[in-house]
């Protein structure tokens, strides 16, 4: 084996979920120069739930999308500064201000199934001379060739490179090998992948995507992020330089930041924990994680109920505001059946087939 | 036709415009439809029309000259009504408009409809501006909304071309109308497209940030609110809240549409169209009491 994978580190976007969005500019600052200089290919800043994230329904941040840009324009110098963007959250204005702020990737992210609402936001950072990686999200909700026929769309908008994005943390290494694969064979662009850990898979997945051919994929320092985490990009870099692959990261730079940078900044242990396990289990968007064990505080409810429901319900990212709902009724459920939740699990398993 | 109901048009005849059609044939008091406009002759919404006894054209905007009509509706695209608009006015029509064009100003029938009787041209803001304004003006009619955000979760199958293709105007609109019309300070809106079969019911979720939080009157002011939009959208119910936690206030809700030709799932269109109607049914009911009937 051999070739150039990409890296992209999100630790500021994906891995702010797990800091609730309460990043410093200081930390802003370390992390983006201590990911320039250890060389991966993008850094990517944005809110969780992309530019213009900051709300109630996905938390506040403590600093606006364009103070942390402009703070790490400041000191990154080799790395491209990249930004997310959810259609239906940011607009084109926030991308445009993206961009003034020193973006060089935009990466727009829809449901895997909404391709079509893309075109617009790809459209404008294509003209305005970006690479855009595109991503199709909770992608192990549908078969690889519907992922595909999404991936098409967003081919012929413009998008430099397809995410395939277990948001989930959801997918088996086959599930990866089947939408990876199918991508590759039928793209002319590049194919890329972002896992998440909830299955304890994430560099499993990612080893998987590359093997079938993707050639950028997502990390963060020390794993931080939504759900169990994501692939830790110190791990990615030593997995990849042993597999013959150059990514062109400094691995003990890369270690150092994950080590003394991150993992003190860290509000939790980035484990396997139960309802992190749920979330792969049941196939629930991984930001959820951390607004389920607010809303189950309000409402004493167990955290696995309320995940294992909202997987039976289908929803899709960014309807966190169904946490609340789920929470609510599971609550009434048990005052009116007086009963505990045991066994619910199980039948749910029988529900998904 | 004597003086007691009113003659109006239907320009574009997709899924919104025969909506429309369905819901004055069925409900209408003051309006008769006369009129379905398109642009292709072999449109299956002018078809319709035509067998459900309305004279229907392919011939577009012009066609609506010289024939008494009233009252439009446009539910073609903001960049059609923009041309469509002019000749409206020219003719002495008042446009409906349910286009993002938005040359009229906004308006929520339950919120704002009062001051705006006269003008030539009202604009229903956007699908998820007629579901979540009325309670953002709820809570801000008896204290201050320092910021409102409303999200807004559609079945995929209820978003169609123009929603997808210029999804930008779905959120800055929105954002605007919460301000301009619910008397937000400050509006945030999200839309969320979920593609779960069965198609699921429109949901949304108002949050606010007040001053002085007073829970019994916000409470009841919401209350009050469902049950006037419940007169033209019976499937508007209210699912939990409102929720009080420091100076926020949460409200969820749901939309089931009339199921009158869009399928029921799609609230979010239905309460578009619903409100359209109501907005045409009291212009006209105006109109017949000033003695202009068709």
């Amino acid at each position: 084996m051999s070739g150039k994978v990409r890296i992209v580190d999100t630790t500021m976007r994906d891995g702010s979920h797990a800091v609730s969005h309460q990043y410093s500019i200081e930390d802003i600052t370390r992390i983006s120069s201590a990911l320039d200089k250890a060389g991966v290919y993008g850094i990517e800043i944005s809110h969780g739930d992309g530019l213009a994230g900051s709300s109630i329904q996905y938390g506040w941040a403590t600093h606006t999308d364009e103070e942390r840009l402009k703070a790490a324009s400041r000191v990154v110098s080799k790395s491209r500064i990249t930004v997310l963007l959810l259609p239906g959250i940011g607009t084109r204005e926030d991308l445009k201000m993206a961009i003034e702020n020193g973006a060089k990737i935009a990466r727009i992210a829809t449901h895997v199934t909404e391709a079509d609402i893309s075109e617009q936001h790809i459209r404008l950072a294509k003209d305005m001379g970006l690479e855009v990686m595109t991503f199709l999200m909770l992608a192990h909700m549908e078969k690889a060739e519907k992922v595909l026929e999404q991936a098409k769309l967003m081919e012929g908008y413009g998008a430099d490179v397809v995410y395939v994005v277990d948001s989930a943390g959801a997918m088996l290494p086959d599930d990866v090998k089947k939408r990876v694969g199918l991508l590759k064979n039928k793209l002319d662009v590049e194919v890329g992948f972002h896992a998440h850990n909830n299955l304890g898979l994430a560099i499993g997945n990612t080893v998987a995507a590359v093997k079938e051919g993707a050639t950028a994929v997502d990390g963060t320092l020390g794993g931080l992020g939504a759900g169990a985490g994501n692939a830790p990009t110190e791990v990615l870099t030593a997995v990849f330089d042993k597999m013959g692959y150059e990514t062109g990261v400094d691995l003990y730079k890369i270690m150092d930041a994950a080590e003394d940078i991150v993992r003190p900044l860290m509000q939790r242990p980035q484990v396997i924990d139960k309802s992190s396990l749920i979330l792969g289990y049941a196939g629930v968007y991984s930001s959820f994680l951390l607004h389920t064990y607010r809303a189950v505080e309000r409402f004493d409810v167990e955290p696995r109920d309320v995940l294992v429901e909202l997987g039976r319900r289908k929803v899709v990212g960014g309807q966190e505001d169904m946490i609340i709902d789920v929470a609510y009724e599971l609550s009434q459920k048990r005052v009116l059946e007086g009963g505990d939740n045991e066994g619910r699990v199980d039948q749910n398993r029988q529900d998904r087939g | 036709m004597g003086g007691d109901k009113i003659d109006v048009a239907i320009i574009g005849p997709g899924n919104i415009g025969s909506d429309l059609l369905y819901k004055i044939l069925r409900r209408s008091k003051y309006m008769t439809a006369k009129l379905m406009v398109g642009i292709y002759p072999d449109s299956e919404g002018l078809k319709r029309a035509k067998s459900l006894g309305i004279e229907a054209t392919s011939e577009g905007i012009e066609a609506i000259r010289g024939r008494g009509i009233r009252i439009a509706f446009d539910a073609t695209s903001a960049a059609a009504h923009l041309k469509n608009a002019p000749i409206l006015e020219e003719e002495n029509i008042v446009a409906i408009d349910l286009t993002p064009a938005a040359i009229g100003p906004y308006v929520c029938p339950v919120v704002n409809l009062e001051g705006h009787f006269d003008r030539p041209n009202i604009n229903l803001i956007t699908c998820g501006g007629q579901a979540t304004i009325p309670l953002v003006f709820a809570v801000s009619s008896v204290c201050t909304v320092r910021y409102a955000e409303i999200v807004a979760t559609i079945a995929s199958k209820s978003a169609g071309p123009g929603t997808r293709q210029n999804i930008d105007e779905f959120t800055q609109t929105t954002a605007r109308g919460i301000e301009k019309v619910g008397g937000a300070e400050k509006g945030k809106a999200i839309i969320i497209l979920n593609p779960a079969e069965p198609p699921i019911i429109m949901r949304n979720t108002i949050y606010t940030l007040v001053d002085h939080i007073q829970k019994d009157r916000i409470a009841h002011s919401i209350t009050s609110m469902i049950e006037r939009v419940q007169e033209y959208v019976p499937g508007y119910r209210l699912r939990l809240g409102p929720i009080f936690e420091d100076n926020k206030v949460t409200t969820m809700i749901e939309v089931e549409g009339a199921g009158d030709f869009l399928p029921a799932y799609a609230g979010n269109l239905d309460i578009e169209t619903a409100a359209a109607v109501a907005i045409g049914e009291n212009v006209a009911k105006r109109m017949v009491k000033a003695g202009g009937g068709g």
